[in-house]
């Protein structure tokens, strides 16, 4: 009798099993025979009070019963699983749609090219120095070897304060603040800042500017250590493959002076608008520190040796990014800050 | 500077192409900016040397001519010419000849524009060909009449090769004095390639000097006899002299110092002026040339300028003198202010016979201030200003004065040169210590190799021995001003041994300590911090008006000008102080942008000015401003518009920068600023200490500023005070090993109190086991009372070492409900 109720159980669990046509129906089929409270452990439940002739026959095709509907239990089990990662991989979205938009900041491109000028010399040991934006005349021209009426001073043309004061036009005043501040210790210093100079305001000249001067000041440094540093530089910041040249220029606080160029990047070296034709870019003047404008800084010029040079972040962000036009660093037109990256 | 290599080439031998000499001459100091193949634009075949057979009149046209050509082919050709200075006595004059194919600039049209020459007919008569004007070849902008060349021009000779050169345009710096002539050019040029000077005999070609200099007596003060000179300023004139030409007629110059001159970027007038600025050009030394016989008195005063006295320049302008100014004078007044200008009385014209020509030495400064003050630059100001070997007056002169009696002059006896020389200049000499060279350089010279390169250079080398070492005495050339001390000498020695040639070292001095400055480093963090909250750092102009500043306040008051920094030779009205504050400045960005966005965020990190007493340099202190307007985020197909920012966005973003460079206690306390909306801006308070406002632009300020409608956020705080007031060491919090649990409550109390009141009842009442309180949601309305808010607060308890049982935070939470019931009289949320 048992025996045969579980064969009708079987036939009847394998009929309405292919009946269940998602994971929760079978999930339901399950309960209703496999459950704790399913029909098989009802009718197991009855094996207790068979005969004791009877108990091991029937115990044995109930597990089979049990064995063969777990199974086909797992089947079904598998084929929704499968059936589910295929559904779920067949769903296709428009990519085409565009992507959740996120305002992100951006840093001004001078602070960005400053930021790679310090972490190209902060390794070799030049640390930032900061000075003032109003300076005194004695700091900007004199002490740096321009008495009053040097011819020099026609190089830069001045805002003035006064008689005395002045709007720095370069950075270079930060050289005697820092030799003063560190003497008689070596030096190795980088000196950013705004500087500004009476000039029309064109695509190629502001009033205001940025500059960046270095100086090292030891008893061991010489020009071959100069054109280390600078040729370290410039393959840093434009690439390993550049090519330098150092030429003979001016400043009265340097001497010898000297500009280095690198190979235009724009047309290689072989002449462009950029490069006025003649294949070189100018990147920055530099020097071996004038022995008065040591002696000003506090340093005897037979035992000491200083290396300085300057440079404009934002010329040099104009040649990185092909910037055509000076004024818009600081007209401030998000559609130009935005750009950089 | 302007050099034609044709002038260059007589005094050094050049046998490289034009660009490698420029390249030289760049890398030695002397920038070449651009090289101009003068000529080059002319057709080898179509313009060439013509000679005039006839003129004839035109049978059509009173104003036009027939002229009858000689160019070198088989046979002439009759062209018509309007040239005015084309006259029928004209015959065999040398002009320049185009034919068909010629390509040629416009004559009649204001903007440079080439035309190609084709056969027309002109009023009935057919012409293939034109004498042509300076303008039609690119010479100068001259068309009122056609070129005369020197009888002796080659007929057919094509006249790119006649007058064809290579001009060097030359940007000198100003310690390159030595190098402002041709003379000077071609002295760097002989070190640099290792040519020898020409000698000074062959400086003008044999066929175009018909004597040379040694013909004239320079015995100088030997014949005083035309002019007495007497320099009292000895301070600002170290040398005057002068020769004297008879009988000059004033007439233009042969054609070859004419285009000489425009070649070297002057223009001609007349024989007498042409030759002084021919003789500047090529040696350095300005000359000029006054009206002998207007002078009064055979005397010349070198004097300061009196206070007040006045003198009409020779460009009819009364000029106002003052004693600085050094003056030139005669027995009854001034006749030149030295250097700058000529005066009108002593002007060389048609009318003069006999010439009185100055070659002096003038102090470089006193120079540079006349003709910056009177605003009259000139190439002679120029040359003084940068300063000048007072050796050169004399072979000046003398050469001056022979070029005079060739070209200008039918007198061949000239009394001499008057030279008045009080204090000669004295040779300078440097004892040069080889090893200071090695030292500098980093690179081994030998004795020999830097007195080669330096001989090359003109200076005298002297091996000597001085305390047992031994050393180089060099003599330095007079006119090499520059020259003064060891490092000038290593600059020299570098520039032409050539800076590739120095090795290139990594730097094995002492490192010197390092040590970076915390402002800097915290100004930089926050400049991250910010981008961070997706704000854009924009950098504007420190220099500002008063008119903008005016408008930060609503009554558009001006502020008083002693909070600024004044510029005294402004630029331009908008920039004539520095700021003293960012937020104009900001407002100007918000309002350039918001021309073509609805949405900016900005912040800028810079300095302010701010005027100290009389003698002291203003103070610098570093400001951090922010400036927002528009949505939150960007409107997007899946999250539609966002709000936009407003105050508490603005806090957040300060919130979030505080915490991030370690600044826990602050408060905000009601702020009342004119530029800011009254109910809507906050004082940042930090450990007693103001450090700026934060808040919402007044709508006043924003029409003031032309601003669209729509909520302005506006920031400014004090870096300095975030730097001093921040905590310096961060201590790391362990990560709390036991769960917390979340609890809400809502409080309804009066309106009128304020959040952060609230909140420091709640942690009081909390205390340590409260870990955090976050604040989710304001509710004010029809649920609840008039005149009351709702405030609901998220609580996280949490404690160190166990886990929390839920009767203990029902403890704490009845505690807190007490307390704020007490305090605040606020009630739980029924």
């Amino acid at each position: 009798m048992l025996l045969e109720d579980l064969r009708i159980l079987q036939q009847r669990a394998e009929n309405t099993l292919d009946d269940s046509d998602s994971p929760e129906e079978l999930e339901n089929w399950k309960i209703k025979y496999l459950g704790r409270k399913g029909e098989l452990t009802h009718i197991l439940r009855g094996i207790g009070s068979l005969p004791k002739e009877e108990r091991s026959s029937a115990g044995k095709v109930s597990n089979q019963v049990k064995v063969a509907l777990e199974k086909i239990y797992e089947e079904k089990k598998r084929y929704f699983d499968e059936k589910q990662y295929h559904d779920k991989m067949m769903e296709r979205i428009d990519i085409t749609l565009p992507g959740h938009p996120i305002y992100q900041g951006k840093l001004h491109p001078s602070t960005r090219i400053l930021r790679q000028i310090y972490s190209i010399f902060a390794p070799m040991g030049f640390q930032i120095f900061d000075g003032p934006e109003v300076e005194t005349d004695l700091y900007n021209f004199e002490l740096l070897n321009m008495p009053p009426h040097h011819p020099a001073r026609d190089m830069w043309d001045t805002f003035y304060i006064n008689k005395k004061t002045l709007l720095r036009t370069h950075t270079s005043p930060g050289q005697i603040h820092a030799m003063k501040y560190f003497c008689p210790d070596p030096i190795r210093v980088i000196l950013p800042g705004k500087c500004y100079r009476y000039e029309a305001i064109t695509a190629r000249s502001e009033i205001m500017f940025h500059q960046i001067e270095g100086l090292a000041v030891g008893k061991s440094l010489t020009m071959a250590d100069l054109k280390g540093i600078l040729v370290e530089f410039a393959h840093q910041m434009f690439g390993d493959g550049r090519k330098t040249r150092f030429r003979c220029s001016y400043f009265p606080f340097t001497e010898p002076s000297v500009e280095m160029d690198i190979d235009c990047m724009i047309c290689k070296g072989k002449g462009c608008q950029i490069c006025k034709r003649t294949g070189w870019l100018e990147i920055l003047g530099a020097g071996i520190v004038h022995p008065q404008v040591l002696k000003n800084g506090g340093y005897d010029p037979r035992v000491y040796c200083g290396l300085a040079f300057g440079m404009g972040p934002e010329r040099i962000a104009m040649l990185k990014y092909g910037i055509d036009d000076i004024r818009h660093f600081f007209s401030n037109d998000l559609r130009f800050l935005e750009q950089f990256c | 500077m302007l050099v034609p290599l044709s002038w260059l080439n007589e005094f050094v031998e050049i046998d490289l192409p034009v660009d490698q000499l420029a390249e030289i001459l760049t890398m030695a100091g002397l920038e070449v900016t651009k090289v101009v193949h003068k000529g080059a634009e002319w057709d080898q075949e179509a313009v060439v040397v013509g000679e005039i057979v006839e003129v004839k009149p035109h049978p059509n046209a009173d104003r036009l001519n027939l002229a009858v050509v000689d160019y070198g082919r088989e046979n002439t050709m009759t062209v018509v010419t309007g040239a005015p200075n084309l006259l029928r006595v004209d015959t065999g004059k040398k002009v320049v000849f185009a034919t068909t194919g010629a390509r040629l600039i416009d004559s009649h049209s204001s903007e440079k524009k080439y035309l190609t020459l084709k056969p027309t007919k002109i009023r009935g008569v057919f012409s293939e060909g034109m004498v042509c004007s300076e303008k039609e070849l690119g010479i100068s902008d001259e068309h009122q009449g056609i070129i005369f060349l020197d009888p002796d021009a080659p007929v057919g000779k094509s006249l790119n090769e006649y007058l064809g050169d290579e001009i060097l345009e030359l940007d000198l710096t100003p310690n390159l004095a030595h190098a402002l002539s041709i003379r000077g050019v071609a002295r760097e040029l002989a070190a640099l390639t290792g040519k020898k000077l020409k000698e000074p005999a062959t400086k003008i070609s044999a066929k175009k000097l018909l004597g040379t200099s040694q013909d004239i007596d320079i015995s100088g003060t030997s014949n005083p006899a035309f002019i007495k000179i007497d320099i009292i300023a000895k301070d600002l004139c170290s040398r005057y002299s002068a020769s004297l030409i008879k009988h000059v007629t004033v007439k233009p110059s042969p054609y070859w110092l004419q285009y000489r001159l425009r070649m070297a970027g002057m223009r001609p007038i007349n024989n007498v002026v042409d030759i002084t600025n021919y003789c500047m050009l090529e040696g350095g030394q300005p000359l000029h040339a006054f009206d002998y016989d207007k002078l009064s008195g055979a005397e010349i005063i070198v004097r300061r300028a009196h206070q007040k006295e006045k003198m009409t320049t020779l460009d009819g302008v009364t000029r106002d003198l003052d004693q600085d100014m050094l003056l030139i004078t005669d027995g009854s007044g001034p006749v030149a202010i030295a250097g700058v200008m000529g005066g009108e009385k002593t002007e060389v014209g048609q009318d003069t016979t006999n010439v009185l020509l100055e070659s002096a030495n003038f102090n470089l400064i006193s120079i540079r201030r006349t003709a910056q003050k009177l605003k009259l630059p000139s190439e002679a100001s120029l040359r003084f200003g940068r300063g000048l070997d007072p050796e050169l007056t004399i072979p000046t002169v003398t050469h001056a004065t022979s070029l005079m009696r060739d070209l200008a002059s039918e007198e061949k006896n000239l009394p001499g040169v008057i030279d008045a020389y009080p204090v000669p200049v004295k040779k300078k000499v440097i004892n040069l210590d080889p090893d200071e060279v090695k030292r500098v350089l980093g690179m081994e010279f030998t004795s020999q190799e830097i007195s080669d390169i330096l001989q090359s250079l003109q200076f005298g080398c002297e091996n000597i021995s001085w305390e047992g070492k031994d050393l180089i005495k060099v003599t330095v050339p007079s006119y090499r001003l520059d020259v003064s001390i060891t490092a000038d000498l290593v600059e020299e020695i570098v520039r032409i041994h050539g800076y590739h040639r120095i090795p290139t070292t990594l730097m094995e001095d002492s490192l010197p300590p390092q040590r970076f400055d915390p402002a800097l480093k915290v100004e930089e963090q926050l400049r991250d911090i910010l981008v961070g909250c997706g704000l854009t750092e924009v950098i504007s102009y420190s220099l500002i008006s008063l008119e903008i500043e005016a408008l930060l306040n609503p009554e558009k008051q001006l502020p008083d000008s002693r909070a600024y920094v004044k510029i005294i030779n402004p630029i331009t009205k908008d920039r004539e102080y520095l700021r003293n504050n960012l937020l104009s400045s900001m407002l100007e960005v918000l309002k350039l942008n918001l021309k073509h966005t609805d949405r900016v965020a900005a912040f800028e990190i810079g300095r302010s000015y701010l005027p100290q007493s009389e003698g002291d340099l203003p103070l610098e202190p570093h400001l951090l401003a922010i400036g927002l307007t528009g949505q939150i985020y960007p409107s997007s197909w899946k999250r539609g518009t966002t709000g936009e920012m407003d105050f508490f966005y603005l806090k957040g973003v300060i919130e979030n920068l505080l915490k991030n460079i370690n600044i826990r206690d602050y408060t905000f306390e009601p702020a009342s600023h004119p530029t800011f909306n009254p109910g809507r801006a906050a004082t940042l308070i930090l450990k007693g200490e103001e450090v700026g406002i934060i808040g919402e632009l007044s709508p006043l300020v924003r029409d003031n500023f032309d601003l669209p409608p729509g909520t302005i956020c506006l920031s400014q705080l004090s870096l300095g005070k975030l730097v001093e007031l921040r905590e310096p060491v961060l201590f790391y919090r362990s990560i709390p090993r036991f769960p917390s649990i979340k609890q809400d409550m809502a409080l309804v109390m009066d309106e009128e109190i304020p959040a952060s009141r609230v909140m420091e009842v709640i942690r009081k009442a909390g205390g340590k086991l409260l870990n955090d309180i976050t604040l989710f949601d304001l509710y004010q309305g029809e649920q609840i009372p008039r005149g009351q808010k709702s405030l609901t607060f998220s609580m996280t308890y949490q404690a160190k070492d166990r886990n929390l049982t839920d009767n203990e935070v029902q403890k704490i939470h009845k505690r807190i409900e007490n307390q704020v019931a007490i305090s605040l009289e606020a009630h739980l949320r029924g």
